[in-house]
């Protein structure tokens, strides 16, 4: 049986989420998109990356990111734990170097749950934690049909409190909206593990 | 109050020198004398003289470069002690204060008394200072700078007749027009016709002597005292606990903000100064995301800080200093017909305490937001700015798609034109679907970009058989094809 993805998307409040995979970003902010208020984007400055607010721009406004840019990961967690607990920034994107410790991902969990907000760890392939609320694995995929697309991937490879399942997904940049576009039985590949 | 050497008193304040010495400053292409000591003085130097004639007279002459800034800041400094005389203290020129010591004089006993005094610790502090006192500001100019003395209540010309007319504040040229004419004296000037003078040297000679004589009105303007947001606290036994120095912290942080409230200010930056008994100092600064004056929210922003001082034996004394402040008007709030403001503001009062409690970790200028640009450079088509010091600002319009995230450019082994069909990029081989494009961005040539030095970028939105859509461009000037960022 597989979940609605109504059900698992507009990711629940108050957890902490993990996201993994090459469409990591346009999760993010996808799904920091609907929450209400300014969002905290934390980075390591040694990154040699940047964001690109003007690619963000169909995703999400880009005068409501603050970008953090700390010098190592304790920097980066105590600033998530603080934004969380606080609750004045709805929602906290992390983006993680090297695996959370038990007591790493509790406290982000424990803060998300006094603050009333939602955090969203991106986090390298199979380093995700034990406390994490749910793990999705986004990956953009080729679209035979059309040109500017935006067909994704997301599949849900962690869940607490429910089952996994995986979805094709389309950006409507035009109505800022996300479409479900494959029906769920056809999910490719065999059906992941629970985490 | 005249201090004729002022510069020099206080350079030999900090490095005495028993030689001749002087100042220096460059002034005109030269290098002249701008102050010199008494040892000077009697060997014939004078300020304004050349250096290098000065070395001629006297070749042991030891010499400092003068700085006008600190002999005034110097000088301010002596304005503030000379309000231990009365409150109403002005300055007058680089090298003098102007006391009206009128009703205070008597609470020093006289004001032959009060002028000891001064003399007393000028002196002590290693100062030459000059007085005068008189009727009139003029009366006591001239005073101090012609012969001391204290000018007869009422009767100014008495004490002034001798004196030489430059004591009344006049320019040199007029000084020796006077001198041409035989009017050595205030008093042969004040015994002579006032029209042919009026006729022959204007106004402002009259006007002059008018002010010495106490004829015309002349007030002096006390400077008003800088604000100072600093505030001490001596303990009498020293504390060591966090919550005792966030209690001592709070009793000093009250007056603080009562004081930036009088002025519409807010503090932007906080040191706090701890002294421990064995004389170290640890300071904690607290820098805040924006303009505060309210003792509740600044107080538990200080707690980390505090926490990893080691208090050692103890602190006993406790200094808090607003280093930086902003204007911050007073605004009504809660009003019944802008609640809905009213929340926002709430709102974006919480969202500064979380900035600051978050920047106190990762320092406030790492946090960033993104404006808008005005250029089609994709790495220049918006500005990172500190969160704390900007303003969120929208219009944000890409002309066509642009990926979500960028890097520095990485180099793909691939030729022609047109894109790869398959190339290998980060290790990993990529077969091309479909390739959009292309869209020329030329460099932007009134800057020297080092990144863009290779000339015309024809940019590629590739979408790969593996499902990643990248970024590719090619430099047609300089053929190579690159990876410059990614879409989701």
């Amino acid at each position: 049986m597989r979940p609605d993805f109504d059900d698992c998307f507009p990711l629940r409040v108050a957890r902490v989420h993990e996201v993994c995979g090459a469409g990591a970003t346009a999760f993010a902010a996808i799904a920091a998109a609907p929450a209400q208020g300014p969002v905290l984007w934390l980075r390591e400055a040694w990154r040699g990356d940047m964001l690109n607010p003007l690619g963000l721009a169909p995703f999400i406004d880009p005068s409501r990111l603050l970008v953090a840019r700390s010098a190592n990961q304790t920097d980066s967690l105590a600033a998530a734990e603080e934004a969380l607990r606080d609750g004045a920034i709805p929602f906290v994107v992390a983006q993680i170097t090297r695996p959370l410790n038990l007591r790493e991902g509790r406290r982000l969990q424990l803060a998300a749950g006094a603050g009333g907000t939602t955090g969203l760890c991106i986090i390298p392939e199979n380093m995700g934690s034990n406390a994490a609320e749910t793990r999705w694995r986004a990956v953009p995929i080729l679209d035979d049909g059309r040109g500017d697309s935006t067909l994704m991937q997301w599949e849900i490879i962690k869940n607490k409190s429910g089952t996994i399942g995986a979805w094709h997904v389309r950006w409507d940049p035009e109505a800022r909206g996300l479409h479900v576009v494959s029906p769920a039985g056809e999910r490719p590949g065999p059906a992941g593990t629970p985490g | 109050m005249w201090f004729p050497r002022l510069a020099s008193d206080r350079a030999l304040r900090a490095r005495p020198v028993e030689a001749p010495f002087a100042l220096i400053v460059s002034r005109n292409n030269a290098e002249r004398l701008a102050c010199v000591n008494v040892a000077a003085e009697s060997r014939g130097l004078w300020p304004g003289m050349n250096l290098a004639d000065a070395r001629a007279f006297c070749p042991d002459l030891v010499t400092r470069t003068g700085d006008p800034q600190g002999d005034r800041a110097f000088l301010v400094a002596l304005r503030r002690w000379a309000t231990r005389y009365c409150p109403w203290v002005g300055l007058d020129g680089t090298d003098g204060l102007v006391l009206d010591i009128t009703g205070a004089a008597h609470l020093w006993g006289g004001e032959a008394a009060m002028l000891a005094d001064m003399r007393a610790r000028a002196a002590r502090a290693g100062l030459t200072l000059r007085l005068g006192a008189g009727d009139t500001r003029g009366a006591a100019w001239a005073l101090a700078r012609h012969g001391e003395g204290i000018a007869p209540a009422g009767r100014p010309l008495a004490a002034l007749a001798p004196l030489p007319v430059a004591g009344l504040r006049l320019d040199a040229d007029m000084v020796m027009a006077l001198q041409r004419l035989g009017l050595r004296r205030i008093g042969d000037l004040a015994g002579t016709a006032r029209a042919p003078l009026a006729r022959r040297f204007g106004p402002g000679l009259l006007m002059r002597l008018d002010q010495a004589m106490g004829e015309a009105a002349e007030p002096i303007t006390p400077e008003a005292d800088p604000v100072r947001y600093a505030l001490r606290l001596n303990l009498p036994d020293p504390v060591g606990l966090l919550d005792d120095v966030m209690a001592a912290v709070g009793q000093l942080l009250g007056p603080l903000c009562d004081r930036l409230k009088a002025q519409e200010t807010g503090a932007r930056r906080l040191i706090l100064t701890l002294r421990r008994v064995d004389q170290v100092s640890r300071q904690v600064e607290l820098r805040l995301a924006a303009p505060m004056r309210e003792t509740a929210r600044i107080l538990p922003l200080f707690e980390r800080g505090i926490a990893e001082v080691d208090a050692g034996f103890g602190i006993d004394q406790i200094r808090l200093e607003a280093t930086l402040v902003q204007p911050l008007p007073i605004q009504q709030i809660g009003s019944a017909t802008a609640t809905g403001s009213h929340d926002s503001q709430d709102g974006q009062d919480r969202l500064d305490d979380l900035m600051t409690r978050i920047g106190t970790r990762i320092g406030l200028e790492n946090l960033l937001r993104f404006l808008p640009a005005d250029s089609h450079i994709p790495e220049r088509g918006f500005v990172a700015a500190a969160a704390a010091h900007s303003r969120a600002e929208t219009g944000w319009s890409a002309p066509r798609p642009r990926p979500v995230i960028l890097f520095p450019p990485e180099p793909v082994a691939a030729s022609g034109a047109r894109p790869p069909a398959r190339f290998r990029w980060r290790r990993m081989i990529f077969a091309t679907a479909r390739a959009t494009g292309p869209e020329r961005i030329a460099p932007e040539w009134w800057l020297d970009d080092p990144a863009w030095r290779s000339g015309l970028r024809d940019y590629w939105r590739l979408e790969t058989r593996q499902g990643r859509r990248l970024w590719l461009f090619h430099t047609p000037q300089d053929p190579g094809w690159f990876v410059q960022g990614e879409f989701a």
